[in-house]
């Protein structure tokens, strides 16, 4: 997997163009429209799974409730923006790419098609000018800028390509959390017993400034950077999907059904749904480190994945 | 749901309280970090005389927000033959504005602060003291809330902020959302707070 830290695009990937069978491909304008249909839905439809959790979020609340009527708000915008084609949320995030593509393709080239995407998608107000320079204090205008979009990559044995988007916004992106274990205050040891104490802790913390209800992406274990990265990756599971280690499924379930009793509630202004989903993956870590760590993605999961294939032509996989 | 159309008395806020469901009408700006950091380093605390651009802002702002409201948004917009209008535009979170927020309340006479997520004990006094409410939007519903956003009478510092952080002045109407921090001195943040920490507390004493 490489992420790339540094903004290439225009006159200089020209020049240093890789003259290679495979790019040819993804230079075609079908592969950029593929993408930028994906850029486009992803902003304005959410997924079914994500739907049907709000609906039956919504159905759990008491009639006159203020959970209810949130809910019922949300259900609205949904439908709203679906018809309208425009964007469900305001903050369209940092758009992130994950790419899974055959051997010989060329990561330079992929990013460029995912920048130029992202500049005609904000110019056609499917994206928020979200690229802010932080030491000018600069909005780039164009979701282009050093690191952004965020672009991940990792070959596999496939012909077609797949191109999963995430569209994350800032409000959850700043409650996520990594924790050190053991963590003193927390009680929380070393092992599942103690992810499950963090997480929990998490959740508290964040009450309603990540827009609950929520979805947590977890990672056990890895470096610090890895952590982060690996967590956004379990956002990509279906809300419906069961983990293959079943010590992680149990655990999952069970921090969702003990969240949702915390009464945070959607927006944080109390309610049986807290949580839409919790979704744990574990990397192999230090014998020194043992680090649990979450991110949280708001109520509004914006999320799609489309497989290109070799031709050009492209249907929606997720 | 209680109606309130801006300019907002004394008595109205007043009567209002935490929890009740309000739906505001009437012309509003849009505000997030960039204007409220502004606000307090140039145009409350800033030096005399202000600039002539400044004293222009100043002036625009004090009759939008005497007995108004100013709205925690970073709205997408759309400009079709030189006319904005608004796409998308939920509450931003607004407890990054706690250090600034008091201050532009007393200084502009504000009686409404919309956002998500809640503010701190410095807004809230401010809400008592300078009778405001604090009221809490539809976090993420972005097409329901463009909505009620009527129609875009101007806009400042456009060049200077960015699209997202500028002064929007726009017309509101019906815009939904729910007290949480009335002019009583109660939050409901506050008081869930307590809930959430005792749960919290009994699922890890049960682990």
């Amino acid at each position: 997997m490489t992420v790339f830290g540094h903004l290439r695009i225009g006159r200089t990937m020209k020049k240093t163009k890789v003259q290679c069978v495979a790019t040819n491909r993804v230079d075609r304008p079908v592969f950029g429209e593929a993408v930028f249909d994906l850029v486009r839905r992803t902003a304005c439809e959410l997924p079914a799974d994500v739907e049907q959790a709000l609906r039956r979020a919504h159905d759990e609340e008491a009639p006159d409730s203020t959970a209810r009527m949130i809910l019922a708000s949300f259900l609205e915008n949904m439908v709203l923006a679906g018809e309208k084609q425009v964007p469900l949320c305001q903050d369209t995030g940092m758009p992130l790419f994950f790419v899974h593509h055959p051997p010989g393709l060329s990561h330079r080239a992929m990013r460029r098609v995912c920048e130029e995407v992202v500049v005609r998608a904000t110019r056609e107000e499917y994206l928020r000018p979200n690229a802010v320079d932080p030491v000018t204090d600069r909005n780039s205008g164009n979701n282009v800028g050093k690191g952004f979009p965020g672009v991940y990559f990792e070959e596999w044995d496939n012909d077609p390509i797949s191109i999963a988007l995430m569209l994350k916004g800032g409000g959850s992106e700043n409650v996520g959390r990594q924790y050190s274990l053991p963590d003193d205050g927390l009680s929380a040891g070393r092992d599942l017993e103690g992810v499950r104490r963090v997480v929990l802790d998490a959740v508290r913390r964040a009450e309603g400034k990540g827009c609950p209800p929520g979805i947590l992406g977890i990672c056990i274990g890895a470096d610090r950077g890895s952590g982060y990265t690996h967590s956004k990756h379990q956002l990509l599971r279906s809300l419906d999907d069961v983990n293959p280690n079943p010590a992680l499924a149990d655990l999952e379930a069970r921090i969702l059904r003990e969240a949702n009793t915390l009464g945070i509630g959607p927006l944080g202004l109390g309610g049986k749904t807290t949580l839409l989903g919790v979704k744990i993956g574990a990397l192999h870590r230090h014998p020194a480190s043992f680090f649990v760590t979450v991110t949280y993605m708001c109520w509004e999961h914006r999320r799609r994945e489309i497989r290109i294939e070799a031709d050009g032509t492209y249907r929606f996989t997720g | 749901m209680i109606e309130l159309s801006i300019p907002i008395s004394e008595e109205q806020i007043l009567s209002l309280h935490a929890g009740d469901a309000v739906a505001i009408s009437g012309i509003a700006t849009t505000g997030r970090d960039a204007a409220h950091k502004y606000m307090v380093d140039h145009l409350i605390e800033g030096p005399r005389p202000l600039s002539a651009e400044d004293q222009r802002l100043i002036e625009e702002l004090k009759t939008i927000y005497r007995g108004g409201a100013i709205y925690h948004s970073g709205p997408i917009v759309r400009n079709v033959d030189g006319r904005w209008s608004i796409v998308s535009s939920g509450p931003t979170t607004s407890i990054r504005d706690e250090i600034y927020e008091d201050k532009v309340i007393a200084a502009f006479g504000l009686r409404v602060v919309i956002g998500k997520g809640g503010m701190g004990p410095r807004t809230l006094a401010a809400c008592k003291t300078h009778k405001a409410v604090y009221v809490h939007g539809m976090g993420g519903a972005g097409v329901t809330n463009a909505r009620a956003m009527v129609e875009v009478l101007d806009v400042f510092k456009k060049q200077e902020f960015g699209l997202p952080e500028a002064f929007w002045k726009i017309r509101f109407d019906h815009f939904p959302g729910i007290v949480t921090m009335d002019a009583h001195g109660r939050s409901l943040h506050e008081e869930l707070g307590k809930t959430f920490d005792d749960r919290l507390a009994a699922l890890l004493r049960s682990g």
